[in-house]
């Protein structure tokens, strides 16, 4: 028994290993093999590589994905922080009961809705919508649309761990606040935020790191033109569109084809970035307590 | 005087401000009940107001493959993640101690469950596509989402091992059973349903996995209802055959759609099936779940 459970932890381990180690294998071609330097793929607009089985010398240069990934997520976020916390005060501040008893578990069915469906409902409602309203001028497909329905699907994240780490304040912190004569708001601004910062903090990047791998709903509104946007209402295309849109249909092996594997890689190292920074928040705040 | 009326006009400013911040906070709590409502009920309406029987059947017109390839798909997931993630949550929580490797394996875990899941897709791919020199597969498929899930039913397992009292570990070893019998007839049957929880949860997400089947299970669905013979590549039930799951049928509406006159109709009803299901499944775990609360409470010392 005890043989059979460490094997399956092993197999955990090995799995974590291969997954890094083939998406390492397989990235790394493009500056092996092909030549191309890393700062050309992550700095370089210029995209424009070869597409036949071990053909190569064309460019590789990703900064209009790169460029569409952050730009999105980074929209998302800003749409999305405000409603999330002022949720999450909502929850455990000023109404612990319906939060409890109906907002939770709202919250965790958002979660649970699968993000073709988002994206489906970006693209019948939203994008149709920013082409009347705003008149866009690529019928709607914009980085507006894509950074709505990210906020949207990263919003239950940030929301339910900013609520876990508001929870977690002490009971006595508050009375203490109201014993001083703050009212309500005076306490949530001075008391709870401050001191569930660190919470807050690994919720907004729990919920950066799922918006930057969010590939189908953001593919399905971004409108995949491979361009800078002049402004939010412009299309462009990011990462994890450009890897489901090509991957299949560009020759293995080939330079268009590695490409897309050093952008997985890329994605990769974001998502282990985004791990270590939420290890060290706790540290860092530490040592700035000590000093 | 002057310092009290100013007093008593900053601290009517400060009962103001936490009026309005009170209303602003109810305000965005009530907007996000409407939205999720509003959300949910627009896409049940859009999938059945365009609804017809057809559209249900087990042919190209309609989804009846693709959801049976989905739920096909996620059992085939389970059957793999289920025993492998339980196994290393028991292990975490009953023999890992709190050493080194332990660190380890809760790093790689993390690591797993916060990968996008093209990402997993796409190592799927190489490593169950290319590497085999197989076609698009739903047992492909099945692995990759199992990798999705394994992060998931692992904790849980974990989590659950670890809040049982340890009353329960304690009378069974003083009884004289085995470490062994001690996991296998006290702790793991007294877990079960918390365990099962995490299980539903992990099957719900699987539902909606698509970017991950994208280039495993791949696109296309050719089946033969009438065909028995499980080697065969039409044969519903083998494994290796391609079939494409209701959310990537949703994406493929969109991509190749356009052939199809009723594109928007499928697509419609495709999601609302699917947000059916998950709803339904979410609704179940947390059933589950607070029904293993109260199981608990009137055991506890």
């Amino acid at each position: 028994m005890r043989g059979i459970t460490t094997g399956c932890g092993l197999l955990i381990i090995a799995l974590t290993l291969a997954v890094g180690g083939f998406l390492i294998i397989r990235g790394t071609v493009t500056f092996t093999v092909f030549r191309h330097s890393v700062s050309e793929f992550l700095f370089s607009p210029n995209w424009d590589p070869v597409d036949s089985a071990g053909g190569y010398g064309g460019h590789v240069g990703a900064a209009v994905y790169i460029c569409g990934s952050l730009m999105t997520c980074a929209l998302a976020l800003l749409i999305a922080l405000p409603f999330s916390l002022a949720a999450a005060v909502f929850m455990t501040e000023i109404s612990p009961r319906v939060g409890a008893g109906f907002l939770q578990p709202t919250v965790e069915i958002f979660v649970g809705i699968p993000s073709v469906v988002y994206g489906w409902v970006g693209l019948t409602v939203l994008v149709p919508f920013i082409k009347n309203v705003f008149h866009a001028p690529m019928g709607g497909f914009s980085v507006l649309a894509a950074g709505i329905v990210l906020s949207v699907m990263i919003f239950p994240t940030i929301t339910t761990i900013s609520a876990d780490a508001m929870r977690a304040v002490p009971q006595s912190m508050r009375t203490a606040a109201y014993g001083m004569g703050a009212t309500r708001w005076q306490m949530i601004r001075g008391i709870v935020i401050p001191t569930a910062g660190d919470g807050i903090l690994t919720g907004v990047i729990t919920g950066l790191s799922r918006a930057f791998g969010e590939a189908l709903a953001v593919a399905m509104v971004i409108g995949k033109t491979r361009a800078f946007p002049k402004n939010i209402l412009y299309p462009t295309s990011n990462l994890t569109a450009a890897i489901a849109a090509d991957m299949g249909n560009t020759a293995s092996g080939g330079e268009y084809n590695q490409a897309l594997w050093t952008m997985a890689l890329f994605l990769l190292l974001i998502s282990l970035f985004f791990i270590i920074l939420i290890h060290l928040i706790p540290a860092i705040r530490k040592r700035r307590a000590e000093s | 005087m002057n310092t009290g009326y100013s007093e008593i006009q900053s601290a009517r400013r400060s009962r103001a401000e936490d009026k309005a911040m009170t209303a602003v906070f109810t305000g965005v709590g009530g907007f996000f009940l409407l939205l999720l409502f509003a959300f949910a009920g627009y896409i049940l309406i859009g999938g059945l107001s365009g609804f017809r029987p057809e559209l249900l059947s087990f042919t190209d017109d309609g989804i009846g493959n693709q959801f049976f390839n989905t739920v096909y798909l996620v059992f085939l997931s389970l059957l793999i993640s289920v025993p492998v993630g339980v196994s290393a949550g028991i292990y975490m929580s009953e023999y890992a101690g709190n050493g080194k490797f332990l660190y380890c394996l809760r790093i790689s875990i993390e690591s797993l469950s916060s990968l996008p899941s093209i990402v997993i897709g796409l190592f799927g791919y190489l490593v169950f596509i290319q590497m085999t020199g197989m076609k698009w597969n739903l047992m492909a498929g099945a692995l990759a989402v199992s990798v999705l899930s394994l992060p998931l039913i692992t904790t849980t397992t974990e989590d659950a091992v670890r809040a049982l009292p340890s009353a329960y570990r304690e009378g069974s070893l003083a009884l004289g059973s085995t470490h062994f019998q001690a996991i296998s007839r006290v702790i793991v049957p007294s877990v079960v349903t918390r365990i099962l929880t995490g299980v539903i949860l992990a099957a719900g997400r699987g539902f909606g996995e698509a970017a991950a089947l994208l280039y495993t299970a791949g696109q296309s669905t050719v089946i033969n209802w009438k065909n028995m013979n499980i080697t065969s590549a039409t044969c519903p039930f083998n494994p290796f055959r391609p079939g494409e799951t209701l959310a990537l049928h949703i994406w493929g509406m969109r991509t190749e759609g356009s052939l199809n006159p009723d594109a928007t109709r499928i697509a419609n009803l495709s999601s609302a099936v699917l947000i059916v299901m998950v709803l339904s499944f979410t609704l179940l775990a947390r059933y589950l779940g607070r029904k293993y609360e109260a199981g608990t409470e009137g055991s506890q010392v």
